[in-house]
């Protein structure tokens, strides 16, 4: 992915309000048509830096350049960047039309091309016939098209999408996830998303960058960040991850793998990949994914034998899947354990006995 | 029995309760504005002969305020006047509210409110009576002048004339035009502004695509709360404004007072009420007409130039009727009848026209 020719380059940048330091030092290259997230809590300066790149926020130090182009100084009415504001910021005072037709202005579009334009825009979301529609008759989801036509009429190099999904409830959501995805594929601009929700980023990114108090924690694609995150941060950030403390052992098997002993599940050994920080004899953590760990009916037995045994503490039924938590022996916390309903699998009682079934290879450890 | 029973029923019911809170209120409404409004009606049908009021209805005082030249031109005066402290007072009072609202901190508005009230605190009078100082002959405004060199000789026409009256009212009604202002100005969302700046306009053209429009609610509110008082004014003229700055208030003062003719200051009021109501109509009206048919032919420069022309003409259309009528068919039925197609059309016109992106 990053292969492709940058579109946005930012190299080391920075940004004040006062004392408080937003933004310390982001550097990334974001290609040519490619879907962008910038993923965090709130706080975390990713709305921020999107602003950055709109021409809202200056940056205090760093570069960024857009398309090659120097971007300091240059207001956001002269960038080659449109965006899709959180509250969609539909103009109430026109029509659906005049909304997406808000910017050609000052093209030099006959009003038949312009009338054009905003009709194929509006065909592009799904919104054909609401042209004359008032902005305040519109639902939520109908905003963010209006929205996301009004900026795609302009053929931006970047699309900035600021949390564009928090307003809609779930299942809207959903329909918009795979929309996005859809006209990005179309138009094959670069999208730059911001959001706070992991889901999200996962669904629909081509890289996704997790931020943390103004810094990149990890830029990866998408399968990376969920099988290898780089920290423990991270790790708890996206998606849901147990905790097992480890001893790493002096007695490597070598090859750059690393021997440990895991409470509550016992000895592992792990690809030097596994390790993102590298791996020092002593004391250390492991994170094993949920759906990583399987419970073990009557008659099952694990490949490699590696079995634990516990007790179920808790029990979360969701339908199509069940959680547990396992309180392992000799384990100091119970890991959660998600199992998919099948006919024939039981849901275990709370307190009941359960083994677990594990494979080293779903382990990340971090020292 | 059955009829105690039905006003039992209807005081518990909701309607019966929501009409028992709003009594009070409704019957100190109607004492101190319907019955007073009742009462100056009755009378303007009435005469006076020397201390009594002579009890028989009789259309005298409307004949003699449309047909005497001296009425209508106070009118015309005052509408003139009041139209012009109109557009001076909004005019100053819209970039003030416009910087308490974008550019003042947050914390900080409610203490540049605090402050703009504070001509407030002291009396209107004493206020006019100030205006009378700085504006004098050897006042601070002509002596500074005077010693900057900018004139050879104080200026005679910044007091006892209607420049004073504007003057002096466009200073005292400033907090009306800035307060409903400032509060449009306030719930416009920023994002809207910065959408603006995204889809390529630049700041000045952001202000008039999206920050106008949508703070024009609050403009009409202004001019509708500074005009309908100032027509009515009579401190203002009678202390600064000489005799080329009275006004029909003035006259309707002398009326009650000097001329001891309450019957004919009952007609004038009555009248310059239902002159003030009908410019209103009229011009809000027009407005929306004209935006309307700017946006109709395409809005931008092209729009606003057919609107433009097409307000130009109507206002002397009907200044050549206002001006040849009454030798046609006499001053009174050219006066009632131009009111009252001007009333009908502007009505037809709020009821026709949608209220357009302007919010009027």
């Amino acid at each position: 992915m990053s292969q492709k020719t940058p579109i946005v380059t930012l190299t080391g940048v920075q940004k004040y309000y006062g004392d408080y330091h937003a933004l310390r030092g982001i550097t990334a290259n974001i290609g040519q048509g490619e879907f962008f997230s910038l993923l965090g809590p709130s706080g975390c300066g990713k709305t921020t830096l999107l602003r950055s790149i709109a021409g809202f926020e200056d940056i205090s130090s760093g570069q960024l350049l857009l398309d090659g182009r120097d971007m300091e100084g240059v207001p956001p009415n002269k960038r080659p960047t449109n965006m899709v504001f959180q509250s969609y910021a539909i103009f109430p005072h026109m029509n659906v039309a005049e909304n997406v037709g808000f910017g050609l202005r000052r093209s030099n579009m006959s009003s038949e091309e312009k009338r054009r334009a905003v009709g194929e825009a509006l065909e592009m979301v799904g919104l054909g016939k609401y042209g004359a529609r008032a902005a305040h008759a519109l639902s939520g989801g109908q905003r963010q098209r209006v929205a996301l036509a009004r900026a795609l009429i302009m053929k931006p190099k970047v699309l900035l999408l600021d949390e564009p999904l928090s307003a809609l409830d779930k299942k809207m959501r959903e329909v918009m996830q795979v929309e996005l995805i859809r006209l990005q594929r179309e138009v094959g601009i670069t999208f730059i998303l911001v959001t706070h929700d992991q889901e999200e980023a996962l669904v629909m990114s081509d890289r996704i960058a997790v931020m943390f108090e103004g810094e990149i924690a990890q830029l990866d694609d998408p399968e990376t960040l969920y099988r290898r995150p780089k920290s423990r941060r991270v790790a708890e950030f996206i998606g849901m991850m147990n905790f097992l403390p480890a001893q790493v052992l002096p007695t490597g098997p070598g090859g750059g793998r690393v021997a440990l002993d895991v409470a509550g599940l016992g000895h592992a050994e792990l690809e030097a990949a596994q390790c993102p920080n590298g791996a020092t004899i002593g004391a250390a953590e492991i994170g094993v994914r949920p759906e990583s760990l399987t419970i073990l009916y009557e008659g099952q037995s694990a490949e490699g034998g590696r079995e634990a045994e516990g007790t179920v503490r808790e029990v979360v039924y969701y339908g199509d899947m069940t959680y547990y938590d396992v309180l392992l022996d000799g384990a100091p916390s119970p890991v959660r354990v998600s199992m998919r309903n099948m006919p024939g699998r039981k849901v275990l009682d709370f307190g009941a006995r359960a083994r677990l079934a594990w494979d080293p290879r779903s382990m990340v450890m971090f020292c | 029995m059955g009829e105690v029973a039905g006003i039992g029923k209807l005081m518990r019911s909701e309607a019966g309760k929501g009409l028992t809170l709003i009594s009070p209120t409704f019957v100190y409404a109607l004492l101190l504005l319907a019955a007073p409004l009742a009462m100056i009606l009755l009378l303007s049908f009435w005469t006076q002969e020397f201390l009594t009021i002579v009890r028989d209805f009789q259309l005298g005082n409307y004949q003699e305020a449309l047909s005497d030249p001296i009425y209508t031109a106070l009118m015309l005066r005052s509408l003139r006047i009041s139209a012009t402290v109109t557009l001076v007072t909004v005019v100053l009072a819209f970039p003030v509210a416009y910087y308490i609202s974008f550019h003042v901190r947050h914390e900080r508005k409610s203490l540049w409110l605090f402050l703009i009230t504070i001509p407030f605190w002291t009396s209107y009078l004493i206020r006019v009576f100030l205006w009378r100082v700085i504006l004098a002959y050897d006042g601070p405004v002509n002596s500074g002048l005077l010693a900057l060199g900018v004139i050879d000789e104080p200026l005679g026409w910044i007091l006892y004339n209607a420049n004073s009256v504007v003057i002096t009212l466009a200073h005292a009604y400033a907090p009306f035009a800035i307060l409903p202002i400032f509060v449009v100005l306030e719930k416009i969302d920023r994002s809207l502004l910065e959408a603006a700046r995204d889809l390529g306009e630049s700041r000045a053209m952001a202000f008039l695509r999206v920050t106008l429009p949508l703070a024009m609610p609050g403009v009409l509110a202004a001019v509708l709360i500074v005009f309908i008082p100032t027509v009515g004014d009579y401190v203002t003229p009678q202390l600064v404004g000489g005799s080329g700055g009275l006004m029909i208030a003035n006259n309707i003062h002398a009326q009650i007072f000097a001329f001891n003719n309450r019957p004919m200051g009952a007609t004038l009021a009555v009248l310059a009420m239902l002159i003030v109501a009908m410019t209103l109509l009229w011009g809000i009206s027009r407005l929306r007409f004209w935006l309307w048919l700017a946006d109709r032919m395409g809005g931008g420069m092209r729009g606003g130039a057919i609107a433009l022309g097409a307000a130009v003409a109507e206002i002397a259309a009907i200044r050549v009727a206002f001006s040849a009528a009454p030798g046609l068919v006499g001053p009174e039925a050219a006066i009632i009848g131009l009111l009252l197609i001007v009333s009908a059309g502007s009505a037809l016109i709020l009821t026709r026209v949608p209220k357009g992106r302007w919010g009027i």
